[in-house]
């Protein structure tokens, strides 16, 4: 058996919510925490490998740097290509560990809500992003770049990512480890502008700084910027804005000022505009825009208002980038209106009851916010709550052992994989890129990567 | 000459957690956290101990003198965090 000082806790998703749940359960003095991370995939760290844009190399070594280290530990067994609510339900889990933490992140995102939303041709950003970036569940998906321009909905660090990528230089992107049938689909692409839409204004922009100063750095690409507003009648002075955004306006100030170099391809910025209507016969050929104006609510928010103004633009290519939203999860409460797995400070709760063991962390706890940090500090406050859950005698025994557990799993899953499977992909993925010079050549199909996992490359 | 932190930055706040002399900000428990892009080394503190390069699982941290060209930006950009005004109401 058990004793009263070891804690069995099973972390649902390898992305990076649920490796700093690990390291912080791994961090835990009073107890002595094992851990099963489980992951659907044959690989972990979620976004950091299916998310990030493969022009930031930089971000991406948060695996090697510390993902991994943790991975390494002699208290955490990976548990991957196996997937919980499939091959395990959520109930077996609460009985099996002393907790669970649910670290499954976003996996939806915000439709526009407009006519024509489903038309061939318009996606979500998201599945774009997961496709160049070879996650398997995406690799087969197709998208049209024969037309000259793209349609990009929302202006998020997302949205400018898939700009960058539709716009630079396939020479830059050959260095990356962005999938090679996406590598091969934009040497091949007719894309030469890339309109994104914001809603608000110059002001209100979603993106970061370092990614909006990346455009006034990328080569042969021109930068438009619709720059009437620039700082003028928006109703925010430039004395009045924060820190932050007072940057982001210079920047916008400084680009919108460049002269034009007639550089094959472009980025246009246009703000104060949204989608109407997609149109098109079977696919999409135009989309009706409206030209908005700014309100400062009771509440002192400024929303976007439609005019009057409508217009058309031509366009084969749309992308929805205007926000993640979490799927609910089967056996769990769901918060249907902020789309995340119904919990206070992480404690999952039924009505207002907790419901004990069970807790979240990530975007699946707090919605789509943040950066990669930011599951940190979330993962601490949820790991300090399970601690305190388990201190005042909250968590019910866990029913199996660490043998037990893989053994049961093993007879639901034969496939699925360990620590030692996914070193054997990532052993051959950079073996692979080394001969190109290149991070690594990602295997995008699950087969690939489950044959790859049983064999040790080199 | 101080460290500065750049634009790869994830705000692991790993840095601000092994600073001793706690100049790096904002921390998890600061009420700019959440919106925080990033992290910041205040230049008139810093002690050049380099403590923060090697925890920073991006390597986002440079010595000032040692920022790459496109990265320059960033020294005035963590000097001038600490030189805001009182964080006003934010309006987004």
């Amino acid at each position: 058996m058990i004793d009263g000082k070891t804690l069995r806790v099973a972390v649902i998703g390898a992305g990076p919510a649920g490796m700093y749940a690990v390291e912080h359960l791994l961090q835990e003095a009073e107890f002595r925490c094992e851990v099963d991370l489980y992951e659907r995939l044959p690989t972990p760290y979620g976004l950091v490998r299916a998310g990030v844009a493969p022009d930031h190399p930089d971000k991406k070594r948060i695996g090697d740097r510390l993902f991994s280290y943790i991975l390494e530990s002699p208290r955490v067994r990976f548990i991957g290509n196996l997937e919980v609510g499939t091959h395990v339900r959520h109930a077996e889990l609460a009985d099996w560990y002393h907790a669970v933490i649910y670290s499954v992140g976003a996996g939806s995102d915000i439709r526009m809500g407009v006519p024509g939303e489903e038309l061939s041709g318009c996606h979500a950003a998201r599945e774009f992003v997961a496709w160049y970036n070879g996650h398997p569940d995406y690799s087969h998906l197709a998208f049209d770049l024969s037309c000259e321009r793209a349609v990009v909905v929302g202006n998020g660090n997302v949205a400018l990512d898939v700009a960058r990528i539709l716009t630079m230089p396939v020479a830059e992107l050959e260095k990356t480890d962005i999938a090679d049938y996406a590598l091969q689909a934009l040497r091949n692409s007719a894309i030469k502008e890339v309109v994104l839409l914001g809603r608000r204004g110059h002001f209100q922009g979603a993106f970061h700084n370092p990614e909006l100063e990346e455009l006034e750095r990328l080569a042969d690409v021109d930068i438009v910027i619709d720059s009437e507003d620039l700082p003028g009648e928006n109703e925010v002075v430039l004395d009045d804005a924060d820190w932050e955004t007072r940057r982001k306006v210079k920047t916008l100030a400084r680009l919108s000022r460049r002269p034009l170099t007639g550089a094959p391809r472009r980025i246009v910025l246009r703000f104060l505009t949204s989608p109407v209507e997609l149109l098109g016969d079977q696919k999409v050929e135009q989309m009706l825009v409206v030209e908005n104006h700014l309100e400062r609510g009771d509440d002192g928010v400024l929303r976007a208002r439609p005019t009057e103004k409508e217009s058309l633009i031509d366009t084969g290519l749309v992308l929805r980038a205007i926000g993640y939203r979490g799927y609910p999860f089967p056996g769990l409460p769901f918060d249907d209106q902020r789309g995340v797995i119904d919990n206070r400070d992480g404690r999952v709760v039924e009505g207002d009851l907790p419901v004990p063991g069970v807790y979240v962390t990530g975007w699946i706890k707090r919605g789509p916010r943040g950066v990669i940090g930011s599951n940190k500090k979330c993962a601490r406050d949820t790991v300090r709550c399970l601690l305190k859950d388990a201190r005042d005698g909250h968590l019910s025994p866990a029913a199996l052992n660490a043998d037990q557990v893989l053994s049961e799993l093993a007879g639901r899953n034969p496939a699925l994989l360990g620590l030692e499977g996914w070193r054997n992909i990532d052993r051959g993925e950079r073996l692979a890129g080394a001969h190109q010079g290149r991070p690594r050549i990602k295997y995008t199909d699950t087969e690939t990567l489950l044959r790859s996992a049983a064999a040790p490359a080199g | 000459m101080a460290y500065v932190i750049a634009a790869p930055c994830v705000a692991d706040y790993s840095c601000v957690e092994i600073c001793p002399v706690n100049c790096i900000s904002p921390g998890p428990d600061d009420g700019d956290f959440e919106a925080a892009e990033q992290m910041y080394i205040d230049p008139d503190t810093c002690i050049d101990c380099a403590a923060c390069v090697q925890v920073c699982p991006v390597l986002a941290i440079y010595k000032a003198e040692h920022l790459p060209e496109q990265w320059q930006h960033y020294q005035q950009i963590n000097r001038e965090y600490f030189q805001q005004a009182a964080p006003v109401e934010v309006r987004r």
